[in-house]
């Protein structure tokens, strides 16, 4: 008898579980997202791997950020670079270079030029928004990724100030991570795919930590960007996201 | 008997103004029209040579497949070996380095800070260089508005327009900020020695000249260009010698398989120059067609109402006892001296007008504001050998083609008609 009622409890559980999970909506996928990938602040020790036609560089830098609107990032390496800083307040960007000891506020269309020979542009970097302003989000369908069960996002602008009229995305059914995010253009010519891979449990969130960014308009391999070392939830000092800490 | 019928053609304005005018006005239109398209068109053509395409340019095959989007990441490398080994091979020729590149010109406030800003298009060449034929070649030095040339590196020459929209004069310092070839970002303060005007629309817009070691440096591209630019010694391009180079010099690299090795392409083959160059060729020879048949139908009316105006003085010359023939002759003799007479006022008139588009010409910037073509601002005629026969040719055999046309009723005539025409 309790054999019996284990079994039912069990089937229960699934049949809950089955249905929970075939009403999720795109929204709540989106929510889970974000609770995966984004944190009030985060310190980032990354590494860029750019796979130019002529030769392979990698950059070192390290990143802080603060909710979505601020992040501060100095360059550690390779010689050329290192140094050089930028900063990100709401939606202006500042670069700071010590051999000209200048401060420059880049704008229009030198925010879609690439970063550091990068397949990401400074307006990728300066995409701040929640992808629910921005976008209508709707569950197109289920595909694989590997071998990782994904739900699969269809994501329309609602807004006109957007970098990617469309965006295609694979969410871990499971784990809530992105794994795949084709970036569409009005005309629907595909611009950019983001394959986001090497997903490990850090401080008890599923996080990415080798993502590669490719243009695809541009012929390549495209740009590895790799986490290094991450903290979540961290104390930044206000003075980080001040301009005077470029100069410092 | 050629200045007897002079006498007539001066004397009897009757019978020689109206064909006068009409073979001046003619064929001042066909030398007029003759210079001007090829002033038009030959300051097109040397405009895009000298600024863009050279008579040849080399570019690696992968630059040259994207040369609109100025890729200095597969620019040439090497170039000095390579610009030697051409001067060695093809003495007959200049060869030069260039460099073009976009990025973001920044003006500093008192603080430090971005005070203006704006996209600059950078032509890097050699300026500093003893010996160096560019600044002539380029007219950079009857260019200058404010200012010197450079006469150091870390000095640049900024256009006019550009830098009064940026607010700068000369000694100012700017901040350049790009991209290496290599895809680092590029970070470089210059000082502003001069401001130019090239009367391109396309560079009077956002234009910098900086010499090409400061430009080499900034984008990490030691020994290296994004073209290597082939000029005939005389400066005028001749369309057979380039092509013959083009396939000799292309024929070394055709199986390499290497996309960084270089290639070279010919004036005609760029920016679609060479469809312009056949292009004017046909619209000279169309428009002077056109001009002939019509002033022909014209002058064969003319002379027809002249003509017929003159049966009664012809049908007394035959009542005289003059043949058919002779009057024929002489009124085709009498066309040749109105026709020559026209056609050298209507030349005359045509150079002057020419002379006076050369000197002036008519200032096109306002249509050119949203061009990137490289055009010339101001659109100018030149005076060219070929305008002291092409109009003085056709209004000589219009005139006389439409006199012989209508002198042909002469011999329809019959002497008792021309009695009874004269009512003897």
């Amino acid at each position: 008898m309790k054999t019996l009622l284990k079994i039912s409890l069990i089937g229960l559980l699934i049949l809950i579980s089955f249905f929970t999970q075939a009403q999720i909506t795109a929204d709540q996928v989106l929510d889970k997202v974000k609770d995966n990938m984004n944190a009030n602040s985060t310190i980032t020790e990354s590494k860029m791997v750019i796979r130019g036609k002529r030769n392979t560089r990698e950059i070192v830098s390290k990143g802080y950020a603060e909710g979505n609107e601020k992040s501060f990032t100095e360059y550690l390496s390779p010689e050329r670079e290192k140094g050089t800083k930028m900063l990100k307040l709401e939606d202006k960007l500042w670069i700071y270079n010590p051999s000209t000891d200048r401060t420059i506020q880049l704008s229009g269309h030198m925010l879609r030029q690439s970063v550091m020979g990068s397949d990401l542009s400074y307006e990728d970097m300066m995409e701040d928004r929640e992808l629910k302003e921005i976008y209508e989000a709707t569950i197109v369908g289920e595909e694989k990724i590997g071998d990782r069960n994904c739900y699969v996002l269809e994501l329309n602008a609602i807004v006109e100030d957007v970098s990617y009229q469309t965006r295609k995305t694979w969410v871990d059914t499971e784990r809530f991570v992105p794994l795949k995010e084709d970036l569409f253009a009005k005309s629907g010519q595909l611009l950019k795919r983001v394959k986001l891979e090497d997903v490990k449990e850090i401080d008890g969130r599923w996080y990415p930590t080798k993502i590669n960014y490719k243009d695809m308009l541009m012929s390549g391999e495209g740009t590895d960007f790799i986490v290094l070392d991450i903290q979540f939830n961290p104390e930044i000092p206000d003075y980080i996201f001040n301009k005077a800490s470029l100069k410092r | 008997m050629i200045q007897f019928i002079l006498k007539g053609i001066i004397r009897d304005k009757n019978r020689s103004l109206l064909p006068i005018i009409i073979v001046a006005l003619g064929v001042t239109l066909t030398v007029f029209l003759s210079g001007y398209l090829a002033g038009v068109f030959q300051d097109v053509i040397q405009q895009n040579a000298r600024f863009e395409t050279g008579h040849v340019k080399i570019m690696s095959k992968a630059y040259a497949q994207n040369k609109d989007q100025l890729p200095i990441d597969l620019a040439l490398l090497e170039t000095d070996k390579l610009k030697d080994e051409l001067q060695a091979e093809y003495p007959d020729m200049q060869w030069v380095q260039r460099i073009k590149f976009g990025g973001l010109l920044d003006v500093p406030d008192d603080e430090g800070n971005s005070r203006s800003q704006g996209p600059a298009a950078v032509m890097a060449v050699s300026l500093l260089s003893e010996n160096t034929q560019e600044l002539d070649r380029l007219n950079i030095r009857n260019s200058i508005i404010k200012g010197n040339l450079p006469k150091e590196n870390g000095e640049v020459l900024i256009s006019n327009d550009f830098a009064d929209r940026l607010e700068i004069e000369i000694g100012d310092e700017i901040t350049y900020v790009g991209a290496t070839m290599y895809g680092s970002m590029a970070f470089q303060n210059y000082t502003i020695s001069g401001t130019v005007k090239f009367g391109n629309i396309g560079f009077d817009r956002g234009a910098v000249i900086m010499d090409i070691s400061d430009a080499q440096q900034i984008l990490n591209m030691e020994n290296g260009a994004t073209e290597i630019l082939g000029f005939f010694n005389n400066e005028q391009y001749q369309s057979e010698s380039a092509e013959d180079i083009v396939k000799k010099f292309n024929a070394q690299y055709e199986n390499t398989g290497d996309e960084f090795a270089p290639e070279m392409q010919s004036l005609e083959d760029q920016n679609g120059l060479g469809e312009i160059l056949a292009y004017s060729n046909y619209m000279s020879q169309i428009i002077v067609t056109v001009l002939i048949l019509a002033m022909s139908v014209v002058l064969w009316n003319t002379g027809l109402l002249g003509g017929l105006r003159r049966y009664k003085e012809y049908g007394i010359r035959l009542a005289l006892g003059e043949s058919k023939g002779s009057i024929y002759r002489k009124s085709i003799i009498e066309a040749i001296l109105i026709g020559a007479i026209g056609s050298i006022i209507g030349t005359l008139f045509g150079l002057l007008a020419t002379y006076y588009m050369q000197e002036v010409g008519l200032d096109i910037s306002d249509l050119l504001n949203q061009s990137s073509m490289i055009m010339p601002s101001t659109i100018r005629a030149k005076i060219i050998p070929s305008q002291l026969y092409i109009g003085f040719i056709p209004g000589l055999v219009a005139m006389v083609l439409g006199n012989m046309l209508s002198g042909m009723g002469i011999y329809k005539r019959e002497t008792a008609h021309l009695f009874k025409e004269l009512e003897v």
